[in-house]
């Protein structure tokens, strides 16, 4: 725990029937009112060069993904390429901040962005339904880590959330921790659409957070529905709260489903009236993401020469 | 600065088109009027004049009831009520069709925010006329007897802070019944009730059924006191619902009027949209709302939680041009009204409550008022019993349920009341207690066209919206 | 340069229309691959209309159960609009409804105009029910003990409704409409030998904001259909108007075994021009009471 001067602490180790009580105890979310107030921040109006400053913070918030069955290494590699240089034609649009790939082919990923300052994101624990035991749940972590990944995105067990089983959920992701700590940065998935209500996604992201995650992530994006601005409201809400409590700072990851620039620049300004300039940084806020990063290219390309593009003029990541 | 600063958004001004100067709707025709008043409408904003408006005198008020009275009896009255509803849908239809036009000319008149009066004023308004449209030829099922009868005449004289929304509570329902009106909008904000005239006539709408004056006082007066109406209709102060319920004589009358309402807050509410429901509350319009949460009543327990929460909240409002699609808080309506706001204020600070305001820049020209926060409030301050109408916040504690109650029960008003509370049960228990005729439980400020709205106590009588709001305008 | 001569002066061949069936917002033939032939009031032949199978009956209920989550999940408000644009759309064809509708009935022009004109306005007053038929039925209930208890109106679910045989537009959205005002689907038996103008009005339905699978109409014999829909486990209420009364007993015999709500044809309601009684909405609709403790 952060115990720097004047900031607010608690001290209290919280665990067993203790974290059920406290989660449990969490102000209640009203999903009507948060709704309404994701959908009044919908509306926002980001034109000329706040839209040109969003675009390019949201491309370099992108963790570039591929996390698919039929994955290989030429495909990884080709999307590696993308996230290094999305327009070949334009030096000045900035790099993602990460490639996220499955463990295996981690090693392949690593190689290809070596020196170039993106990072490199594994999924572990049984992605992406998290079915396994800790055992096999560890060794993918360490084996992720081995092969380059220096930052983790685990799932945790949401069948052990569902059933109350909160210490259980907890122990994984401290075990996780451990073997991730001093090497890769722990991202933890809550999988909100299985988890269903806000309230659940309020209790699962403190629990993450209490339990050492650096990020807590809305999903697997292999379930729908996956991210959200009501759910991403109530997430930022959580870290700003944990800070004010805490004094640790965790950062947000949304995933899965946003796929317009559209969505993306609506995230941050989710971020922006939510927690402020703190998250707005790629170390602090990222959105994971495929096809959302040649929609950030089309509009940047328009808001420069004014014109509508197509896809004829973007680079495919495969 | 931040790291995110939002560009100007604005909405051009180009879709609407203003007059020089605008005549009085009578008999379906703009007309001039038989004396020579003549008022400006500015826009409270940038201070510019937006047109010349005439005064109506006692002489063309005359006229105007005339008008209504000969389209009651040979028209209005007889027509059966399934063609009274067509020609309302007619009108809610092209309130739709027009809805930009007459959103950007509401935010410019009245100085609220281009996203409240395009996402909330506009659709309620239109919604308003379809709702009533479709009670026309149902009233025999409305619970009023097997055939009630209009009234005949109704003078309706409405305020300044939701003109053409309140145009519509007003001549939705009485229309509807199969009466004709004369209305009078406030005379800051004439406009949107002038291009609504125009729509009656798009409408085809038969001459007389529907008649706007403008003017101030002096017309109002003369509208309400006029012996040739059978009903008046009022929104608007308390002071002035006491002067017109003095001056009823045999009249019908049903008045909406101030209001003080209790926002109370429970240890167990939902606190992050508690304080979404504190800001909507008052800040909301500007806090020009009768039914504003002007008082929060915070269960100490959460005080400190709750007002953090509540100032923090507040540094993310945006102050600034109506105009802008990003705005949150517009225009005060008019320098009187500043001057009201800001004498309550400064009272508030006098009699030792803290004053605390959202930092804000506010612009040079127009009327602007910072969204502010008085702590230490007790129940005696003034900022405590008197309806500011602005965007100012008093905070007073409660220690239990039976406690909120009391306090919040404590005024002379009785319109509206919220409630905060993860507890069903408390929910109701105090919706059964509160004193008010709309409790909002877990929400604030929302309104619908088949929702009764309206006070208890002071803050008038009688219903608008619902089956209830009917009543108003049946000689039931 | 003879050909164009020759073309202006050969009358003009008109293009037919083809009457199909209309379920889950899509025009289909019927499933059995049969049609049969529909005359006017004199014998002379008008169409070949699409004789639904059982299977049409099937599938029409098929898409009337998909669509009740949505229909019946949209506010009241939203229903009163989509139906009130339906009336717009009817306006807009009045000329080409009163045509089917004289060809059908054997109407004078006036006659058929006024059935027209009855039918718009009928489908307008339903309209303007959607957002008030609950506060007509609903209540707080003052029980004697400290709970808040309202009475709130639901849709029932999946409708069959058998249209009028002789009133072949103004009937059809007399029984129609109250239905679908409060979020029920329908599944709708034209008149056997006077379909055509339900044909047409399925494709004003199909050109408005109507979710296919809301309404669903169903050309062929009567006695056909009608007991398939009858005794079909998921549908929730049936109007027996347009069965002949030993077919009706059957039917209604059928719908016992699921316990349909059944609307039976009364003699009040005539020749379909008088002001409708609400009981055709109120079989539509269930009641559901809830009870809460009111406690600090």
């Amino acid at each position: 725990m952060n115990e720097a001067e004047g900031e607010p602490v608690t001290t209290v180790t919280i665990a067993g029937p203790d974290l059920r009580r406290f989660l449990d105890g969490l102000p209640g979310v009203d999903s009507v009112g948060a709704e309404a107030r994701a959908a009044v921040l919908a509306s926002r109006s980001i034109k000329t060069t706040a839209k040109r400053l969003a675009l390019d913070l949201a491309i370099s918030m992108i963790d570039l993904t591929t996390l698919e069955g039929q994955d290989t290494p030429g495909k990884v590699r080709a999307m590696c390429a993308k996230a290094m240089h999305p327009d070949p034609t334009d030096p000045t649009v900035p790099m993602v901040a990460a490639v996220c790939v499955y463990p295996d082919l981690a090693d392949v990923a690593a190689a290809e962005v070596k020196g170039a300052g993106i990072h490199v994101a594994s999924v572990a624990t049984g992605f992406p339904s998290g079915r396994a035991s800790l055992e096999v749940k560890l060794a993918d972590v360490r084996s992720a880590i081995a092969a380059g990944a220096d930052e983790v995105d685990m799932v945790i067990d949401r069948g052990a959330f569902l059933a109350g089983k909160y210490q259980l959920v907890f122990d994984e992701i401290t075990a996780v921790h451990e073997v991730c700590q001093g090497r890769a940065h722990l991202k933890v998935i809550l999988e909100t659409g299985e988890l269903v209500t806000l309230d659940n996604v309020r209790r699962a992201s403190w629990l993450a957070m209490l339990a050492g995650a650096d990020f807590i992530k809305t999903s697997t994006g292999k379930v729908s529905p996956a991210a959200t601005l009501p759910v991403t409201l109530v997430m930022l809400e959580a870290v700003r709260d944990y800070r004010q409590s805490h004094g640790r700072q965790v950062g947000v990851k949304a995933a899965g489903g946003i796929r317009t620039a559209k969505d993306a620049i609506r995230y941050l300004v989710l971020v922006n009236e939510t927690v402020g300039d703190d998250w707005l940084d790629p170390d602090w806020f990222r959105l994971g993401a495929s096809s959302l990063l040649n929609d950030l290219l089309m509009q940047r390309t328009k808001l420069a020469t004014g014109r509508y593009s197509g896809p004829d003029y973007f680079t495919l990541d495969s | 600065m931040g790291k995110f600063e939002y560009a100007p958004a604005p909405e051009s001004r180009d879709v609407v088109a203003l007059r020089g100067s605008y005549g009085l709707f009578i008999d379906g025709d703009f007309v001039p009027s038989t004396g020579d008043g003549v008022f400006k409408t500015i826009s409270p904003a940038t201070e510019e004049v937006l047109a010349e408006v005439t005064e109506a005198s006692p002489d063309d008020v005359d006229r105007a009831v005339s008008a209504a009275r000969k389209a009651y009896e040979r028209t209005w009255s007889v027509m059966p009520g399934r063609e009274r509803a067509k020609y309302l849908f007619r009108i809610a239809r092209i309130i739709q069709e027009r809805a930009r036009e007459l959103a950007v000319l509401e935010s410019l008149d009245n100085g609220k925010p281009i996203r409240e009066s395009r996402d909330v004023d506009i659709p309620l308004a239109a919604a308003h006329f379809f709702y009533y449209a479709g009670w026309a030829d149902k009233l025999e099922h409305a619970g009023f007897g097997p055939d009630p009868r209009p009234l005949g005449v109704a003078g309706q004289v409405i305020p300044w802070n939701f003109p053409l929304l309140m145009l519509a509570w007003k001549i939705a329902p009485a229309l509807a019944c199969g009466n004709t009106v004369v209305l009078k909008p406030a005379e800051t904000t004439p406009l949107t009730a002038l291009l609504f005239a125009e729509i009656c006539q798009q409408a085809d709408l038969p001459p007389g059924v529907v008649n706007i004056v403008t003017g101030a006082g002096a017309t109002g007066r003369a509208l309400v006191t006029h012996p040739g109406i059978d009903k008046v209709a009022f929104t608007g102060s308390t002071e002035v619902g006491k002067e017109i319920a003095r001056a009823a004589g045999r009249k019908k009358v049903t008045l909406e009027l101030g209001g003080k309402a209790a926002n109370i807050v429970f240890a167990d509410a939902p606190v992050d949209q508690a304080v979404e429901g504190i800001v909507n509350g008052i800040f909301f319009n500007q806090g020009h709302v009768c039914c504003a949460g002007s008082r929060l009543l915070v269960q100490e327990s959460v005080y400190d939680q709750v007002l953090e929460s509540l100032r923090r909240r507040l540094t993310t409002l945006r102050l600034g041009d109506p105009l802008d699609k990003n705005t949150d808080v517009g225009a005060i309506n008019s320098p009187a009204q500043l001057a009201k706001i800001r004498e309550l204020s400064d009272s508030g600070e006098a009699e030792g409550a803290e004053r605390w305001s959202a930092p804000c820049e506010l612009p040079v020209k127009g009327f602007w008022f910072p969204p502010t926060v008085f702590t230490g409030v007790s129940p005696a301050h003034r900022i405590a019993r008197e309806e500011i109408f602005g965007p100012v916040l008093s905070v007073l504690t409660f220690r239990t349920p039976a406690e909120a109650i009391a306090k919040a029960n404590n005024t002379p008003y009785g319109l509206s009341a919220g409630v905060w509370t993860d507890k069903g049960s408390r929910v109701l228990w105090m919706a059964a207690r509160l004193r008010a005729g709309v409790v909002w439980a877990n929400t604030f400020n929302k309104f619908d066209p088949t929702s009764p709205f309206g006070g208890y106590k002071e803050s008038g009588y009688g219903r608008e919206g619902g089956r209830h709001g009917l009543e108003a305008y049946l000689d039931v | 340069m003879s050909e164009t001569v020759a073309a202006s002066s050969a009358p003009r061949v008109a293009v037919r229309k083809t009457y199909k069936l209309y379920i889950g917002g899509a025009f289909p033939r019927s499933e059995s691959g049969r049609s049969y032939p529909v005359t006017d009031h004199k014998d002379n032949f008008l169409a070949n209309a699409a004789m639904a199978s059982r299977k049409d009956a099937r599938d029409a209920v098929s898409a009337a159960r998909k669509a009740v989550a949505g229909w019946s999940g949209a506010t009241a408000y939203n229903r009163g609009q989509v139906l009130y644009r339906v009336a717009e759309l009817l306006e807009g064809r009045r000329s080409q409804f009163t045509a089917e509708v004289r060809a059908a009935e054997g109407l004078g022009a006036r006659a058929a105009e006024a059935a027209v004109d009855a039918t718009i306005d009928r489908w307008v007053w339903y309209a303007g029910w959607a957002d008030k038929i609950s506060q007509v039925r609903g209540a707080a209930n003052p029980v004697a003990g400290p709970y808040y208890n309202f009475s709130v109106s639901e849709a029932t679910g999946v409708a069959a409704v058998l249209a009028p045989q002789d009133s072949s537009l103004l009937g059809l959205v007399s029984v129609v409409a109250p239905a679908v005002v409060s979020g029920n689907t329908v599944i709708a038996v034209a008149s056997e030998s006077r379909p055509l103008p339900a044909v047409t009005l399925s494709e004003v339905l199909a050109t408005s904001d109507v979710p296919g699978g809301v309404i669903n109409i169903l050309t062929g014999r009567t006695a056909e259909i009608a007991p398939w829909l009858a005794s079909h486990m998921d549908v929730n209420a049936i109007d027996l108007t347009g069965a002949p009364d030993d077919l009706a007993d059957d039917l209604a015999d059928a719908a016992a075994d699921n316990l349909k709500r059944v609307i039976r044809p009364r003699s009040t309601d005539g020749d379909w021009t008088g002001s409708p009684s609400l009981h055709r909405m109120h079989g539509y609709l269930e009641t559901k009471t809830v009870w809460h403790p009111t406690g600090m």
